[in-house]
C-alpha cells in the first residue's frame, strides 16, 4: 500500500507548478489553465484525506470543487473572449488599460 | 504492482503539469493538461474513488477542456509557436520560481513531519455511497451548486450578448 503522504506530496508539487504557471505565463488562457491545475491539486488532497479516514466526505468536497471549477471556467472564458475581441490580444503585457 | 501504477500515474500527472506551464504552443499546453487529468484519474482510482475519477474525466477532460480548446482555436493562435520571450514574463521569471519553491517547501514541511501511519486504502467510494451522501447530508449545498451553474450560464450568455448588440 502507498502511504497517504505520497499523495499529499504529489498534490503539493502540482499546486506549486500551477502557482508558477500563474506567475510566469503571459497568455490569459494559460493562466486560467494553471488555475485548473491548482484546483486539481486540491482535489487530490481531498480524495487522499477521504481514503485515509475511510469516509466519503472528502470525495463529496472534490465533487463540489469540480462544479465550482466548471462555473468559474464559463465566466472566465467569456471574459477572456471579450478581452480578445476588444484588445485583439490575450497577452497580459499588452492589456494594461487599468494601469494608472 | 500498485506502487508501479502509482508512480507511473503521478509521473504522468506531474510531467503533464510541467508541460502545461512550459509548452510553446497553447494547444499543446491544453493537451498536456488532459494527459495530466488522466494521470490524476488513475490516482483517484487507486484511492478507491471511482466516482471522482470518472467525473474528473467526463467533466474536466471531456467538457471543460474541450471548451478551452474551442476558445483557443477561435482565438486563432493556438497552433502558433510562441517565442520564449513572449511566452513568459521574463523579468519575474527568477522571482516567480523562487516564490513557488518557497511555497512548496512551506507546504511539504508539515506533510513530511506528519507521521500518518495510515496507508491510503480504498474508502469504498462507490458512486452509490457518494450519491447517498449528496442527497442526504449535502442536499442543500448540492441544490445551491445547481443555482451556481445556472448563474454561470446566465453570466456567459449575458457577456456574449452584450458584445453582439454593440
Amino acid at each position: 500500500m502507498i502511504p497517504v503522504t505520497h499523495y499529499l506530496i504529489v498534490a503539493g508539487i502540482l499546486f506549486a507548478t500551477g502557482l508558477t504557471g500563474i506567475l510566469i505565463r503571459r497568455n490569459i488562457l494559460l493562466i486560467l489553465l494553471s488555475i485548473e491545475l491548482m484546483l486539481n491539486a486540491a482535489n487530490l488532497s481531498f480524495v487522499a484525506g477521504s481514503a485515509l479516514h475511510g469516509n466519503i466526505n472528502g470525495q463529496v468536497s472534490a465533487f463540489f470543487v469540480m462544479v465550482i471549477a466548471a462555473a468559474e471556467v464559463t465566466v472566465g472564458l467569456a471574459v477572456a473572449v471579450l478581452l480578445f475581441r476588444s484588445q485583439a490580444s490575450v497577452d497580459t503585457n499588452t492589456i494594461k488599460n487599468l494601469k494608472g | 504492482m500498485e506502487s508501479l501504477v502509482f508512480y507511473a500515474a503521478s509521473g504522468l500527472a506531474l510531467l503533464g503539469a510541467v508541460s502545461v506551464i512550459s509548452a510553446s504552443k497553447p494547444t499543446r499546453a491544453l493537451l498536456s493538461l488532459i494527459a495530466s487529468m488522466f494521470g490524476l484519474s488513475t490516482l483517484y482510482l487507486i484511492l478507491g474513488a471511482d466516482f471522482v475519477a470518472m467525473a474528473n474525466l467526463i467533466v474536466y477532460a471531456g467538457a471543460v477542456l474541450v471548451l478551452f480548446l474551442f476558445v483557443i482555436m477561435l482565438q486563432g493562435t493556438g497552433a502558433r509557436e510562441v517565442p520564449f520571450l513572449k511566452r513568459f514574463s521574463v523579468f519575474y521569471l527568477a522571482a516567480a520560481l523562487l516564490l513557488s519553491a518557497g511555497f512548496l517547501i512551506l507546504i511539504l514541511k508539515p506533510v513530511l513531519s506528519l507521521s500518518l501511519s495510515g496507508a491510503a486504502a480504498g474508502s469504498g467510494g462507490s458512486t452509490k455511497a457518494v450519491g447517498h451522501a449528496l442527497f442526504t447530508d449535502y442536499l442543500l449545498p448540492f441544490e445551491l451548486t445547481s443555482l451556481l451553474l445556472l448563474l454561470g450560464i446566465l453570466a456567459g450568455v449575458a457577456l456574449a450578448k452584450r458584445e453582439e448588440s454593440r
